[in-house]
C-alpha cells in the first residue's frame, strides 16, 4: 500500500508502441489523491493509450507505471477493484435494464447484493436517472447513457475515476449536466483522471493537466499557469480583407507578444487586446472583423504545436 | 473460478426474459424430428429388416444421435453471434474486464453458461425420447453428460473464432459448410459404416462422429471401454484446445 500522501498514479518514461507505431513516447507524470488531473491533446496524441495502460487494459511497452503503488502487469485485479472506468464509447449492457446494468456490474466486484441495491438507487438518483431504472438502455439519449456509464463506474466506490473523453459527442446541455456531476464528485474528494480535446472541459474540471501531442508531453501545469506561461492574458482575433501573410506578419509583429497567422484569421497575443486593436486601426489596416477574448488552453496548444486541438 | 459464475449470472439475467420460449423450442425440435424421422422413416427401415447397433428399432437408434447433433447445433449457435456481439458490437467484455474479472473467468463463464443450456436441452430431449419409447432404461440418462460434452467440444473453438470476427458474415459459412454437413454425415441418421470407404475414414475424424458414438453407445449400452476412452479423449481434447485458443484470442482482442 502506498502512503497516504503517495501518488495514485506514477509514470516514469512510460511508453506504448504498437508494432510500428509509437502511441506514447516516454512520458512522466504523477496523479495525487483528491486532484482532477487531465490529459489534453488532439486525437492520436496518446491520451487513450495512457488511460488504457492505467486501467490495466493494455500492457506497458516500456518505462515504469504504478497505480496505487502497484504494477498493472501483475496486480491488475487488485488495482481494478479500486478503479472506476468510463470508456470513450459507452459499453453498457443493452440487453439489461438501466438498474440491472448497475446491479450486474456490482456482481463483478463481488459487492454484496444488499449493498449493491442500495448503491444502485443512490447512484441512479445522483446521475438523475432515478425514474428510468426499469427502462431498457437502448432508447436512452446519448447524455443519459453517458450518465449511466458514469454511475456504473462509481458502483465500487473507486479511489480513482478514469474518464476517457467524458463528453465527446454530447450536446451542450448534456455536457454541462455531466460537468456539474463530475464537479460534485470532485468536491466530495474524488480523484479524477480525464482525457479531453475540449479546452473548456479541461479548464472547467482540471486542477492540473498535461498537454500531449504525438505521444509526448509538451506542457504541464494548472490551466491558469499554462496560460500565463505560454500565452498572454488576452487574444485579439482579426480578419483582414488583405491577407498577404508575410507582409502582414512583419507589420503586426511589433504590435503584439506573438502573432499567429491562420488560414481564416490572425491571432495576436497581448495583455491588452483593445489597445492593440486601436493601433491596428490607426495603421489603417483593412479590418473586416475583430474580437478580443481571454486566452484559453486552445491558444496554449496552438502556441506549442502550431496546430489547433480539434481539426 | 467463482468469478466465472458472474458471467453465468449475467447471461441468466438476460435469458430470464426468454427462457419459456427457449424451453418450448428445445422440446418441439426433437419432438418433430422423432415423429417424422423416427416414427415415419423408422417404420420403413424397421420393416426392411435393417440390423442396427444393439438391435434396436430405428427411433431408438436415431434419438441419441439426434441428441448429440442437437447439442452441437445449439452450442455452435450460442458460441457464435452472441460472443462476437459481446466482443465487438456491444463491447460488453471491455466493460467486464474493467472490473476485476480476468479473461479466463469470462471464457470459462461462457462455457459454463453453454453447458447449462445444453444440460437443460438434453434433459428435455431425454424426456421426449421417453415419450417416443426411445428410452428404455434409466441408464439412458448417461447420454446426457456425453451430449453436453459433445456440445462443449464445439463451443470452445467457436468461441475462440467468434472473438476474432468483426461481422457475423463468416458464421453463415461455418453453419452451411461445417455444422450442417457434420449433422448429416456423422452418424446421426445412419451408421457411418454405410458410407463409402474414404468418407467413412473422414467421418471418423470429425468431432460429431465421436459425440454421436459416445452418446449413442451410452444410451443403448453398446459402448466398449476402449471406445469410451477414445471418444471422451477426443472431445475433451477439443474442448481443452478450444478453451486455450479462446483465452488467446480474447487476450489479443482485449489486451492490445
Amino acid at each position: 500500500m502506498p502512503s497516504a500522501a503517495g501518488p495514485l498514479v506514477l509514470a516514469r518514461n512510460l511508453r506504448k508502441t504498437f508494432s510500428s507505431f509509437t502511441a506514447v513516447d516516454g512520458i512522466d507524470f504523477e496523479v495525487r489523491p483528491g486532484e482532477a488531473f487531465g490529459f489534453l491533446g488532439p486525437n492520436g496524441a496518446g491520451k487513450t493509450s495512457t488511460m488504457k495502460m492505467i486501467a490495466c487494459a493494455s500492457p506497458v511497452t516500456g518505462g515504469e507505471l504504478r497505480v496505487f503503488g502497484m504494477d498493472p502487469g501483475t496486480e491488475a485485479s487488485t488495482i481494478k477493484a479500486r478503479l472506476g472506468v468510463v470508456p470513450q464509447a459507452d459499453n453498457l449492457d443493452l440487453e439489461l435494464t438501466v438498474r440491472e446494468n448497475l446491479l450486474m456490474y456490482a456482481r463483478y466486484f463481488d459487492i454484496p447484493s444488499q449493498t449493491a441495491r442500495q448503491r444502485t438507487e443512490e447512484l441512479l438518483a445522483f446521475v438523475q436517472l432515478g425514474e428510468r431504472g426499469g427502462s431498457r438502455v437502448e432508447p436512452l439519449s446519448g447524455g443519459m447513457k453517458r450518465r449511466l456509464t458514469i454511475a456504473r463506474a462509481l458502483i465500487n466506490e473507486p479511489d480513482l475515476i478514469l474518464l476517457d473523453e467524458p463528453t465527446t459527442g454530447l450536446d451542450p446541455q448534456a455536457r454541462h449536466l455531466i460537468w456539474e456531476r463530475l464537479y460534485r464528485l470532485k468536491k466530495n474528494g474524488a480523484t479524477l483522471l480525464l482525457t479531453t480535446h475540449y479546452m473548456d472541459e479541461a479548464e472547467q474540471l482540471c486542477d492540473r493537466l498535461i498537454v500531449m501531442d504525438k505521444g509526448r508531453i509538451v506542457a504541464e501545469g494548472s490551466p491558469r499557469e499554462l496560460i500565463e506561461r505560454y500565452v498572454t492574458r488576452e487574444v485579439l482575433e482579426l480578419r483582414l480583407a488583405d491577407t498577404d501573410g508575410d507582409v502582414l506578419k512583419e507589420r503586426l509583429a511589433s504590435l503584439a507578444t506573438h502573432v499567429e497567422i491562420l488560414p481564416e484569421r490572425i491571432q495576436l497575443h497581448a495583455d491588452d487586446g483593445e489597445q492593440v486593436l486601436e493601433r491596428i486601426h490607426a495603421l489603417g489596416l483593412p479590418v473586416e472583423r475583430a474580437l478580443v477574448r481571454r486566452a484559453t488552453l486552445e491558444d496554449v496548444f496552438l502556441r506549442l504545436t502550431g496546430r489547433t486541438l480539434v481539426d | 473460478m467463482i468469478r466465472a459464475l458472474r458471467l453465468v449470472q449475467r447471461n441468466a439475467m438476460v435469458f430470464r426474459r426468454i427462457w419459456a420460449g427457449a424451453i418450448f423450442v428445445s422440446f418441439l425440435q426433437p419432438a418433430f424430428y422423432l415423429a417424422s424421422m423416427g416414427l415415419g422413416v423408422g417404420s420403413l427401415i424397421d420393416r426392411g429388416g435393417a440390423v442396427l447397433p444393439g438391435n434396436v428399432p430405428y427411433v431408438a437408434f436415431l434419438a441419441p444421435g439426434l441428441l448429440a447433433g442437437t447439442c452441437m447445433q445449439m452450442a455452435s449457435f450460442e458460441s457464435s453471434f452472441p460472443i462476437t456481439g459481446k466482443m465487438v458490437w456491444e463491447r460488453n467484455y471491455e466493460a467486464i474486464t474493467s472490473a476485476p474479472m480476468r479473461i479466463v473467468d469470462i471464457v470459462v463463464g461462457e462455457l459454463a453458461w453453454v453447458a447449462l443450456r445444453l444440460l437443460a436441452v438434453a434433459l428435455v430431449f431425454t424426456g421426449v425420447m421417453w415419450l417416443f419409447g426411445a428410452a428404455r432404461t434409466p441408464l439412458v440418462l448417461l447420454a446426457i453428460p456425453a451430449a453436453v460434452l459433445t456440445g462443449l467440444a464445439f463451443s470452445a473453438p467457436i468461441i475462440a473464432y467468434a472473438a476474432t470476427l468483426k461481422t457475423g458474415a463468416n458464421f453463415n459459412a461455418l453453419f452451411r459448410f461445417v455444422i450442417s454437413p457434420l449433422f448429416l454425415f456423422s452418424g446421426v441418421f445412419f451408421p457411418v459404416s454405410q458410407l463409402p470407404g474414404p468418407l467413412q475414414t473422414a467421418a471418423a475424424f470429425t468431432p460429431l462422429f465421436h459425440g454421436v458414438e459416445l452418446t449413442r453407445g451410452l444410451a443403448l449400452q453398446t459402448l466398449t471401454w476402449p471406445a469410451f476412452a477414445v471418444h471422451t479423449a477426443y472431445l475433451s481434447g477439443l474442448l481443452t484446445l478450444g478453451t486455450a485458443a479462446a483465452v488467446w484470442t480474447f487476450t489479443r482482442k482485449l489486451r492490445a
